[in-house]
């Protein structure tokens, strides 16, 4: 991999060879970003939490578009945003512009993504874009950072993008090596890291690991830790390629019924689900894996931070 | 073969409403399902008996052409008929709903027929698969016989994507299995996965840019032959 710069506090803390945690943001349709802001405050203090991710119309759903709310949780409360940007909504020159136009505001991290298809989220008849893929992304963010110009080689004038970008992998994968093979063509788009689909199985999440370890590029493992069983159940159900344990699913239903109508009781005892089940994942993935990290898509559950990542 | 769907019979009588005279034209052509003659006077039929619920004594007459998108054989078929009535409806698809119009400007054709794709039969009658999607600009040479652009729902040229689960498509409900790993399979098989690991550049949208115009065969066109007689 052609060595780019660590501009981001994310890459600075990867090369510094800390075990690096990211968390997840998802501005939904919505015009009050006070949860949001809330959400990224909480990351901060943990201190353990280096950036956020700010998904992009996740499951092609319409939802606020992730610049401005990146801009804001850098802005206001100080914490790195990792821009998710899919090439779903935009074709290549919408992406130029939006991607100078983040660089401006000062943004440092870009996750590449391909995005969810418009036939699965709340606009099933809108025609979606995929003028370039999410590859080719990475081509042109690699011409746009390297070599100062826009995809056709046009000078981009007043100054340098100082970004990094990463990509996707899924460990869910079946079958893998399409999968791996492809991973393989985003490195040679020289992504700076890599971050995970969420992997529940840790014998599975290892052996992805191992077969990324060939491109020598930093990967945050995703988690996903479950807030509810309804959200573990739609997870289960609506999420491509990721199932949730069934003795996960089981525990956390029980929680519920248990605790009905005792939120405090029942908060703990979702919670020590979630600890019981990520905690030594999370160890066994620091000490046995090369994983540069993990990224932790606790969307709207941080109070589950604190306690899951006291140790790390 | 260009692949139609029958439009809603509604839809259908309310570009006819206005008159009492129809010409209905089936094409013998490559659309698919059949659209033919037979297919021209049911549809005649059908429309008849909905005018009369209104109250409407319709008239029409079936007739079929050979291939409606050549403007030739459109134009000798239909043009000695087309004075006996007040509108047209065809069969075709949209390339003969359009060359209808353009070569008997005298009458208004309408679509009865939305089209598809342009597609194959595959696994039995009347089941149609888009396998090409006419872009321009094809790479199905190092993609093992599988079209990424047709079969893929995101036209990646760099798949697969992660919505793809146990080789399915997360479009269509995982019904349908994913380009990018039936590409994977056949490179596997014969040993090229060196071609799956070829990375693709950005595709260049000018070879599939509509209006599609193609000079290829500029010189035998009849405008051509038209200024040879002139010259003659």
């Amino acid at each position: 991999m052609g060595k780019r710069p660590a501009y981001s506090n994310l890459c600075k803390a990867i090369e510094a060879g800390k075990f690096v945690i990211t968390g997840e943001l998802e501005p939904k349709k919505i015009l009050d970003l006070s949860e949001i802001l809330h959400g990224a405050e909480e990351m901060k203090k943990t201190g353990k939490i280096v950036a956020a991710n700010v998904t992009d119309g996740p499951q092609g759903d319409a939802y606020m578009c992730s610049l401005v709310p990146s801009y804001l949780v850098q802005e206001k409360v100080g914490l790195e945003a990792v821009w998710q940007v899919t090439v779903r909504d935009r074709n290549r020159v919408a992406l130029f512009g939006d991607i100078i136009a983040g660089a401006v505001l000062g943004l440092k991290n870009i996750l590449t993504l391909t995005g969810d298809h418009t036939a699965l989220g709340d606009h099933k008849k809108g025609r979606p874009v995929y003028d370039i893929d999410s590859t080719q992304f990475c081509e042109m963010l690699s011409i746009m950072i390297d070599e100062g110009t826009d995809y056709e080689g046009n000078k981009i004038e007043g100054g340098k993008i100082e970004m990094n970008y990463g990509c996707v992998a899924n460990p869910n994968s079946n079958p893998r090596e399409p999968e791996i093979l492809k991973v393989g063509r985003k490195v040679e788009q020289k992504v700076d890291f890599i971050q995970t689909q969420t992997a529940f199985d840790i014998d599975e999440a290892k052996d992805f690991l191992k077969d990324l370890e060939q491109f020598n590029v930093p990967v945050l493992l995703g988690i996903f830790p479950l807030k509810s069983y309804g959200i573990a159940w739609y997870f289960d159900n609506y999420i491509p390629g990721v199932s949730v344990p069934k003795e996960l699913l089981k525990a956390l239903k029980k929680a519920e019924k248990d605790n009905k109508g005792n939120k405090p009781a029942k908060y703990a005892a979702l919670d020590k689900i979630n600890i019981e089940f990520f905690e030594p994942f999370i160890k066994e993935i620091k000490k046995s894996t090369k994983a540069a990290g993990i990224h932790c898509m606790a969307v709207e559950y941080e109070r589950l931070f604190d306690p899951l990542l006291k140790d790390f | 073969m260009i692949i139609t769907q029958l439009k809603d019979i509604e839809e259908i009588y309310g570009y006819i409403e206005p008159y009492n005279k129809i010409l209905i034209a089936g094409c013998d052509g490559c659309c698919q399902p059949p659209r033919s003659l037979n297919e021209a006077k049911l549809l005649g039929q059908l429309l008849e008996l909905k005018a009369r619920t209104k109250g409407k004594d319709l008239k029409w007459k079936a007739i079929t052409v050979l291939r409606q998108c050549d403007d030739r054989i459109a134009a000798t078929t239909v043009r000695p008929l087309v004075e006996d009535y007040e509108a047209i409806l065809t069969l075709a698809c949209g390339l003969g709903v359009v060359m209808m119009n353009k070569v008997l400007p005298q009458k208004l054709t309408f679509p009865t027929q939305n089209s598809m794709f342009g597609g194959a039969q595959s696994n039995g009658e009347n089941n149609f698969i888009e396998l090409c999607e006419t872009c321009g600009d094809c790479i199905i040479g190092e993609t093992g016989g599988v079209c990424p652009r047709a079969g893929c729902a995101k036209h990646l040229s760099n798949g697969p994507c992660g919505g793809m689960v146990d080789g399915m498509c997360e479009v269509r409900g995982y019904t349908v299995p994913c380009a990018w790993v039936e590409i994977w399979k056949r490179l596997k098989e014969f040993n090229r996965l060196d071609l799956f690991k070829k990375y693709r550049g950005p595709r260049d949208y000018r070879t599939s840019t509509s209006p599609g115009y193609l000079e290829v065969y500029k010189e035998y066109t009849n405008v051509e032959e038209e200024k040879e007689e002139v010259k003659g």
